[in-house]
């Protein structure tokens, strides 16, 4: 006896063959992966301030990303692979910022992680980069970097920092405007790095600080606080943060009516702001450290007009689509030379995924002069590998005109000091 | 600085915010007094305020008191049916639930701070304000020749912040007017009194809440318009009016408007005092300390009746 087989088709092979047609019909796009791997997108994690206080910023901030991504690629990514951002709001909150480096790392998978600013963010998230190995490249300008406060793999090697900027600002301050001075600093992590950085280097100088302000950056009222500067004031040193600057530099001036001491402001005062606002007229005629000067100078470099021009800015440093949109033009550079310096760093380390992080760190480590180039538009820097932070030239500008006008740029040797860390000495 | 001088800087600060502050808070005191609704969103319609007078100077040209003018009249009006809005689309199928009204006011409040972000920006905007002498201000001074005036160092104001007082003052009678002379006053506050009552009485209720939280939302755009040339417009500016205003309606009693402009003046007052002359921080602390003694001792407020 015979049993015949049912030549019926069920369910479950249906399914099955299903199965293998897909895989069969799939098979040409992961052949394309096994031997590509190199041409998938190289992913940089942007933490962002798109919202909370440091949201203007946050804006710019992008805004030179995109500039930078979209020139990288154009010259054909980095190691032949195209580069993506992927951007995270961390609402410029350090608690946030932990959490979006925790997503760039376990969810997004990214190569590395960039672009923070504001100190206290900074300072919050980077333990956390840290215990996940992510190679986290900050724009912030603290000194949290070189301080030796964070670890190896948080590095800052497209903007200067505040001790190195305030050293090369200090003789010029007692120099040309006076030496009693009076300083007004945000009350947290970034103008910490002011106030102990300013008072050593004025007083090598033979000059002294008489006081020192300390205000919320979420601040929205100063008056209050001016009556603290002492009468015999030669120099206030000013440098605010968050959404209240305009009001600030505005109160500042009411308060002292064209009487007063000289100001030397940080931009920082002034960023995303215009200077030719209403109840600003009483700032002709006083100095600001810039990191890159907003208003086009006569002397600027074609590399720093092709990235003016690159980042959609005007002469005045105003968006080219709404001359009342300015820009953080002091700080913004940073963002498009720190991902050139990632592009310069997974080239020399011939990375190709993950695995590669350690060898990353090493070949940024291993840089040191960078010539001005498209890359550096700002200027030439030189990055200290042991303490992971940049130094490079700093501008001082007058207002002239309702212009800023540069009037001194120091040289890198000025922004110089002693390590303070050697990170290449920590395992990874 | 020395203590003279230093005090009437303090003073006049400390009036400037107890002056928009006594404009914000009764527009909230008003919203909980009538319709019992703790309006958690009233902070940004401030700040619409402030932003819709920046986009209305903007686009209006010529002297910068025509274009302020211009805000002080559109940004009321916008903010207030924006309020409405919200009133007869959420609060009203809530049926003005207490509870539920607060969840769905935290909800109107991040929406309208993020679509400010999102079309506005995050940037601080300035308006001009349609006056803004600098006014130095005299202070006698004893010097070699007897008594003197002189003319202290940093001793100064500035027209428009007078301006906003006194507008401010303004506007708070007028509105204590209106609720105590006109019909339409007589009947927000029967409708206050008892909603069943004024029901029976053929008031229309539901009509008298969607206009109550207009007018709430339009006196905080108000404050903010006479603030703004002062302090920029900002999509975070609403949280300290906001904070600020609680603070006042629970010390002056919720509901209650002279109580109000009492507590509103008090931590005015305070807040310049004490943070010219110790710190913002103890301001905070100070003012929040006085809510907490006023729910101890006093949980009505200084001058709130108790539920019946």
């Amino acid at each position: 006896m015979t049993v015949k087989t049912k030549a019926t088709t069920t369910r479950r092979g249906a399914m099955r063959a299903l199965t293998g047609g897909i895989a069969a019909a799939s098979l040409p796009m992961w052949a394309r992966y096994t031997h590509a791997q190199s041409a998938a997108p190289i992913r940089i994690g942007f933490q962002q301030h798109r919202t909370g206080i440091g949201a203007a910023y946050g804006r710019w901030y992008g805004r030179a990303t995109e500039a930078a991504v979209q020139l990288i690629n154009e010259g054909g990514g980095i190691n032949g692979r195209p580069v993506e951002i992927v951007a995270e709001d961390d609402g410029t909150d350090p608690k946030r910022g932990a959490e979006v480096v925790e997503k760039f790392a376990n969810q997004h998978k990214v190569d590395v992680g960039f672009g923070t600013l504001f100190s206290h963010v900074v300072i919050g998230s980077a333990p956390r980069a840290g215990e996940l190995k992510l190679p986290y490249f900050v724009v912030s300008e603290g000194t949290h970097v070189a301080s030796g406060m964070l670890n190896r793999y948080t590095l800052q090697p497209g903007i200067t920092d505040v001790r190195s900027q305030v050293i090369s600002m200090a003789p010029f301050i007692t120099d040309t405007l006076g030496k009693k001075v009076t300083m007004i600093f945000p009350d947290y992590g970034f103008g910490y790095d002011h106030r102990d950085a300013l008072g050593p280097a004025i007083e090598a100088q033979g000059g002294e600080i008489l006081e020192r302000i300390a205000i919320p950056p979420t601040e929205t009222s100063f008056t209050r606080y001016f009556p603290r500067i002492p009468r015999d004031t030669e120099v206030l040193y000013h440098v605010m943060v968050g959404p209240g600057v305009l009001t600030f530099v505005k109160e500042l001036g009411e308060f002292f009516g064209g009487q007063g001491p000289e100001l030397f402001g940080f931009i920082d005062s002034l960023e995303a702001v215009a200077i030719d606002s209403p109840g600003l007229e009483f700032l002709e005629g006083s100095h600001f450290w810039e990191g890159m000067c907003r208003h086009a100078q006569p002397d600027d470099s074609e590399h720093a007009a092709a990235y003016r021009a690159a980042v959609g800015v005007d002469d005045r440093g105003a968006a080219l689509s709404d001359a009342r949109d300015v820009s953080t033009y002091g700080h913004m550079f940073g963002c498009w030379e720190t991902l050139h310096v990632i592009k310069a760093g997974m080239e020399a380390a011939g990375y190709a995924g993950p695995q590669d992080r350690a060898a990353l760190i090493e070949a940024v480590e291993a840089m040191e002069d960078m010539p001005e180039s498209l890359a550096h538009p700002q200027g030439a820097k030189r990055f200290n590998g042991r303490t992971h932070q940049v130094f490079g030239h700093q501008n001082i500008s007058r207002v002239e005109g309702g212009r800023l006008i540069r009037v001194h740029r120091t040289s890198i040797e000025d922004t110089l000091y002693p390590d303070m860390v050697d990170y290449t000495a920590q395992p990874f | 600085m020395e203590f003279g001088p230093h005090l009437v800087l303090a003073l006049i600060e400390g009036a400037v915010t107890a002056a928009v502050l006594a404009l914000t808070a009764s527009g909230l005191s008003l919203v909980f007094g009538v319709m019992r609704v703790v309006n958690i969103a009233h902070g940004e319609f401030f700040m619409l305020g402030a932003v819709i007078a920046w986009w209305v100077t903007q686009s209006i040209g010529g002297h910068p008191g025509w274009g302020f003018a211009a805000a002080m009249v559109a940004a009321p009006l916008m903010v207030g049916a924006l309020a409405v809005a919200a009133d007869l689309t959420v609060l009203r199928r809530l049926s003005y639930d207490p509870e539920r009204t607060i969840v769905a006011t935290i909800g109107l409040l991040y929406i309208i701070q993020q679509l400010t972000l999102m079309t506005y920006g995050p940037e601080a905007r300035p308006v001009v304000a349609p006056f803004d002498a600098r006014i130095a201000l005299p202070w006698p001074e004893r010097g070699a020749e007897g008594w003197q005036i002189g003319w202290p160092w940093g001793l100064s104001t500035t027209a428009w912040k007078l301006a906003v007082i006194g507008a401010a003052a303004a506007m708070v009678g007028a509105l204590w007017l209106f609720m105590a002379r006109t019909r339409a006053g007589l009947v927000l506050r029967a409708t206050q009194a008892d909603r069943e009552m004024a029901t029976a009485f053929g008031i229309p209720v539901e009509r008298v809440y969607a206009l109550t939280f207009g007018l709430g939302a339009g006196l905080a755009a108000l404050a903010a318009v006479l603030i703004v040339p002062i302090r920029q417009a900002h999509y975070l500016m609403g949280g300290d009016p906001l904070l600020l205003s609680f603070v006042v309606v629970i010390i002056g009693g919720l509901g209650s408007l002279p109580g109000t402009l009492l507590a509103a003046v008090l931590i005015g007052l305070s807040d310049g005092i004490i943070s010219v002359f110790f710190s913002p921080t103890l301001a905070k602390i100070v003012a929040t300390l006085m809510v907490a003694l006023v729910l101890v001792f006093r949980p009505q407020g200084l001058f709130g009746t108790r539920a019946p």
